[in-house]
């Protein structure tokens, strides 16, 4: 920059009234380290804004300091041995000190005196009227605290479209645009978001996520949301908003929304809905004064398996003073334990299932490769990992090219997709390495281990190292309450069903069609089956596929529970193994059992053992188990099984 | 024919270090070493680091290198194997005789090349917060202490602001740091007056994939009439399946939050976030703090590794403060000599990019500030707290009784990492 260009530009901020304010303060604020600080603190105590006030405070309060390196004045605040610096003037944190290196500013008597005149009329805050775009900007405010207070205020209005724009703020969805600031609720449209203007709730225009910032909340505020939503959504016409509104309030009312609940309640004709009021009522009134009331509320709370409802019945157990009342929530208290103790183990159970239903998937294909044709395939694993990234592909196609409303299907698509790739790796690797190894289970043993590193290392250059995420669609996100607390999740119960039909379909092929006899013929004996004029090598090709397709599938579905990452493959092939060898090599059947088995006892061990306990257990005793039974569960008879 | 072969052979050795390497004169090149796994489980979290150094090295040469030579990155791949780390650190620094090096991730994997730094006398920056409990002279641990993440984040949690949580959960993978953390952190909790009952320890394998009857038993365990949060230091893949199962089973952030000191926004890439608003995670930096140091170093990356939609995280901030401090420390000592360097490296202080200067202490451990962040749907965090200034980190905690005595200073009289008197008694 030239001199020239320097001068003028200086000159221009020079002109600018709002440094030459700051300039000002930065040097009254100099002054007060003079030898006397009063014409400082007047010329301060005159000014009318709000910088000046706070350092006026600051040094009552005795936080103003002169730093020694340059001189300046500034507020300080000590934090652990050092002292947090800031700036005086512009209230900005700039470092931190050493006491040392900081000297406190000294008052004389008169100075104080002066100094007391501070305070004494706090400034009148003005309120935005309170319509309801007014009150929703004023959510976008500085505090948590005025946060707080804003959405009381929205609440208070009673306006039903409240609840669209306190949800996005409970979710994030809720931003301020660059450029004009206003507030608008962003859902996420491909890669874009397309926004909805808060205060109109009219829909807007699609932009990038660069163009809007967050409204920044915290879980304390969270918890206010879903209380004043609460409260709007006792008035909804829907049915199921009323029940979730009641819901939302079991243990979270306040003594406003309890009266309102009551109203609620008096004119509710849906049966659930008026189940959920009464309840929200009765955990209200357990905490009342009325002794006749609480009696009843704990009969109500009694008949509940919700386990915020034991949670309160817990905390009101040990703060109980009336002995009737100890008496009855004792027997209430006792209820809902036992029931909630036979609701866990139906838990228990069916996640023992739904970790079965993991462990099948991912050795069916195996089941195939090493049951069925004794290939000891260790990249097993990695066909699994090549599944999960073709999903990944395909959702991102989806996100990129379709329209938003196709996205949820996104997962049907990439089960053939996942198949096929998967399928086709399978293949090319039969044809290219374990073909010419049919027969010397140790080479094949390392020459697929060696390829499961180098597929890792594949994957790992294409897509990067770190995970990629792999959405869940929404009919696959959450689950429903079977019963108090007994959740039933949708992705689990999707990966239950969809195993079975795998497994169904599996075992369809092998029993039912041609290529499923030839499969059979081949690994029963090679020879006699060549000789009758089936391609062996043909059927080995295609039962390798087989097996490494269903593997794939098996990746799409498990990219939905867990990680898309090149190490995907390692968790599950130790697993697979265990299931195919506990079950009885060659055996489709034997595989269901094992892995059943194997799924269950690890969840019913978990609860008393811990995750890493529990898994030596099994593994122990699976040990033992093939010393006894070298064959597995279910072993095959016969004369084909000594060739 | 066989010297053919030998040029042949020859030539494709060079290519390949060439490719190794960035590209510098063979004479007057200052080397350094980069120690992280490429290949096997840590590779997830480990290659951004190497890239990190990559970046930074480039940018150090074109603003014209350091004493007038190049700088010169060299790679290797330890491969996520704890005792290769120990042979690949000792080539570093006996065959390739590199001036620092920028390393290691997992506690473990720094345990087992400690010995080759101390014996070599060579330097090691390790940019990952970790367990603390440990101060060598030839570390430099520009990652955060328990008490500049795991502390913090607890004491925010029982504030108002954080829901006054009463009942603790803490959950992690079964190693060395989960463990040390957590006892650090089981001691301060008794401290606050918070009683045995109302704590739930639970560690689970590397790679625990079915969270089905930890995330229920969590929930039992918070429907005991009191606010209960989970403290998590579950490590590396088994984060995805544990907040996918979290999100599924409705456990909402503003009924049991869920406070993570390992997870940031590179491993929130790999989840889908928009179920998980409002749960926590602990760091010195985060991608969304606004500074222009910040906005600078997100280009740099940015354009560096060619993908607009790359993040950034806290241990690759820790790199860079830790890249920039020594190269600092070299140019005033005037050569990169390790003994040099280390005295020059007290009291470096560097802008850092989460804001604040960072400043390195005598204990080898850096002045930070501690940031609680929420994860947003888009996988970034916003913050919702944040200490007023840095924090000076402790090598030892002073919540285990064992700990507390031992004193951490490698300037004069101390010269110790683990004393309960200075070496040199003042006269």
């Amino acid at each position: 920059m030239n001199p020239l260009k320097r001068f003028v530009l200086s000159g221009l901020i020079w002109l600018l009234p709002a440094t030459g304010l700051a300039q000002d303060l930065a040097a009254l604020l100099a002054g007060l380290a003079d030898a006397d600080p009063k014409p400082a603190i007047e010329a301060l105590l005159k000014s009318d804004d709000a910088k000046s006030k706070a350092a006026l405070t600051a040094l009552a309060e005795g936080r103003l300091f002169k730093r020694l390196a340059d001189g300046a004045v500034v507020s300080a605040e000590k934090d652990g041995p050092m002292y947090v610096v800031t700036n005086a003037a512009s209230g900005e944190i700039e470092d931190m000190a050493k006491e040392e290196e900081l000297e406190p500013i000294g008052l004389d008597d008169d100075a104080k005196a002066l100094l007391a005149h501070l305070g004494t009329a706090p400034a009148d805050r003005k309120e935005a009227p309170l319509d309801f775009a007014g009150a929703v900007n004023a959510l976008n405010a500085e505090s948590f605290s005025e946060k707080a207070k804003a959405i009381e205020r929205l609440t208070q209005l009673g306006d039903g479209r409240a609840v669209p724009v306190l949800q996005a703020l409970a979710d994030g969805r809720l931003f301020t645009r660059r450029g004009d600031g206003a507030l608008v609720i962003g859902d996420r449209a491909g890669n874009d978001l397309r926004l909805t203007a808060a205060t109109t709730l009219e829909r807007g225009d699609v932009v990038k996520p660069g163009a809007i910032e967050p409204v920044v909340i915290n879980n304390n505020l969270r918890n206010v949301v879903r209380e004043a939503v609460g409260r709007l959504g006792l008035v909804s016409p829907d049915a199921a908003a009323r029940r979730n509104a009641a819901d939302a309030l079991i243990g979270a009312a306040t003594p406003e929304a309890v009266t309102l609940l009551r109203e609620a309640a008096a004119k509710e004709k849906d049966r659930a809905a008026r189940a959920a009021m009464m309840l929200a009522i009765a955990a209200s009134d357990l905490n009342g004064a009325d002794k006749a009331l609480r009696l009843a509320a704990l009969d109500v709370l009694s008949a509940s398996t919700d386990l915020r409802v034991r949670s309160l019945l817990q905390a009101r157990l040990a703060a109980e003073t009336d002995p009737e009342i100890k008496v009855a929530l004792d027997k209430a208290f006792a209820g809902v334990q036992r029931k909630l103790m036979v609701i866990g183990v139906a838990e228990n159970l069916f996640q023992g299932v739904s970790l079965g239903s993991v462990l099948l998937l991912a050795a069916i294909g195996l089941a195939i490769t090493f049951g069925v044709m004794g290939v000891i395939n260790m990249a097993h694993g990695e066909m699994i990992m090549l599944g999960a990234y073709t999903t990944f592909v395909v959702q991102e196609l989806f996100r990129a090219w379709m329209p938003p409303s196709w996205f949820d299907y996104y997962l049907l698509y990439a089960i053939p997709a996942g198949f096929a790739a998967a399928g086709l790796a399978g293949i090319a690797l039969e044809r290219s390495v374990i073909r010419f190894l049919y027969g010397r289970p140790l080479e094949t043993l390392l020459a697929t281990w060696g390829i499961s590193l180098v597929l890792q290392q594949l994957v790992r250059t294409l897509f990067g190292a770190p995970n990629k995420e792999v959405a869940n669609p929404a009919w696959m996100t959450g689950g429903f309450e079977l019963t108090g607390g007994f959740l039933v999740v949708y992705n689990r119960l999707y990966i239950v069903v969809f195993c079975f039909i795998v497994l169904a379909a599996i075992a369809v092929i092998l029993r039912h069609t041609t290529f499923g006899l030839n499969m059979r013929a081949v690994t029963q004996n090679r020879d006699m089956a060549s000789a009758m004029g089936i391609r062996a090598g043909r059927v080995d090709m295609l039962t390798f596929g087989l097996g490494s397709g269903v593997a794939g599938m098996a990746g799409v579905a498990l990219s939905q529970i867990g990680n898309v990452s090149p190490n995907l493959g390692q968790i599950y092939i130790v697993d697979s193994f265990m299931v195919v060898v506990f079950g009885g090599v060659g055996n489709l059947f034997g595989t269901l059992i094992g892995a059943m088995t194997l799924g269950v006892a690890n969840k019913l061990l978990e609860p008393f053992a811990g995750a890493v306990l529990g898994k030596i257990a099994v593994l122990v005793a699976i040990i033992l188990f093939i010393q006894k039974r070298p064959r597995g569960l279910f072993a095959l008879k016969g004369r084909a099984v000594e060739a | 024919m066989g010297v053919t072969s030998k040029v042949l052979g020859g030539v494709a050795a060079a290519a390949i270090s060439a490719a190794l390497t960035v590209p510098a004169l063979a004479q007057g090149t200052i080397k350094v070493g980069v120690l992280h796994s490429l290949s096997g489980t840590m590779a997830i979290s480990e290659t951004t680091l190497k890239d990190t150094i990559l970046m930074m090295v480039e940018d150090q040469n074109r603003k014209g290198g350091l004493l007038g030579k190049k700088l010169e990155a060299v790679v290797v791949d330890p491969a996520s194997n704890w005792p290769l780390f120990a042979e690949k650190a000792r080539e570093l620094v006996q065959k390739e005789k590199v001036a620092v090096v920028f390393g290691c991730w997992t506690s473990v994997s720094r345990k087992s090349v400690l010995p080759v730094f101390e014996e070599l006398n060579s330097l090691l920056f390790y940019p990952v917060q970790y367990e603390g409990e440990e101060s060598s002279r030839n570390v430099f641990y520009t990652g955060a202490a328990p008490n500049q993440q795991a502390i913090p984040a607890v004491e925010y949690l029982m504030s108002k602001e954080g829901g006054e949580v009463k009942r603790w959960v803490l959950a992690g993978t079964d190693y060395v740091y989960p463990r040390t953390t957590n006892k650090i952190l089981e001691a301060f909790l008794k401290a606050k007056g918070v009683s045995a009952d109302d704590i739930m320890i639970n560690y689970t394998p590397f790679g625990h994939s079915d969270w089905q009857t930890i995330v229920a038993d969590i929930k039992k365990f918070a429907s005991a009439g009191k606010k209960t949060a989970v403290v998590s230091t579950v490590n590396g893949d088994a984060n995805v399946p544990f907040y996918k199962e979290l999100a599924n089973a409705g456990i909402k952030a503003s009924d049991i939050p869920v406070v993570a000191f390992s997870v940031g926004e590179e491993e929130l890439a790999g989840i889908d976030t928009k179920n998980l608003v409002g749960h926590l995670a602990a760091w010195n930096y985060f991608q969304s703090v606004k500074n222009p140091t910040n906005d600078a170093f997100i280009k740099q990356w940015q354009t560096f590794i060619k993908n607009p939609k790359r993040v950034t995280n806290d241990p690759m901030e820790a790199h860079y403060i830790g890249f920039k401090m020594w190269v600092q420390a070299v140019q005033q000592a005037g050569s990169t000599d390790v003994d040099a360097v280390r005295q020059a490296m007290y009291g470096q202080k560097v802008k850092a990019p989460g804001g604040f200067t960072s400043v390195m202490n005598t204990n080898h451990h850096l002045s930070k500030p501690v940031y609680i962040g929420e994860i947003r749907p888009d996988g970034q965090f916003n913050v919702v707290w944040k200490t007023k200034g840095p924090v000076k980190a402790d090598a030892w905690s002073k919540y285990i009784p064992e700990s507390a005595k031992l004193t951490a200073d490698w300037s004069y009289p101390w010269v110790c990492g683990n004393c309960e008197k200075p070496k040199f008694a003042a006269n």
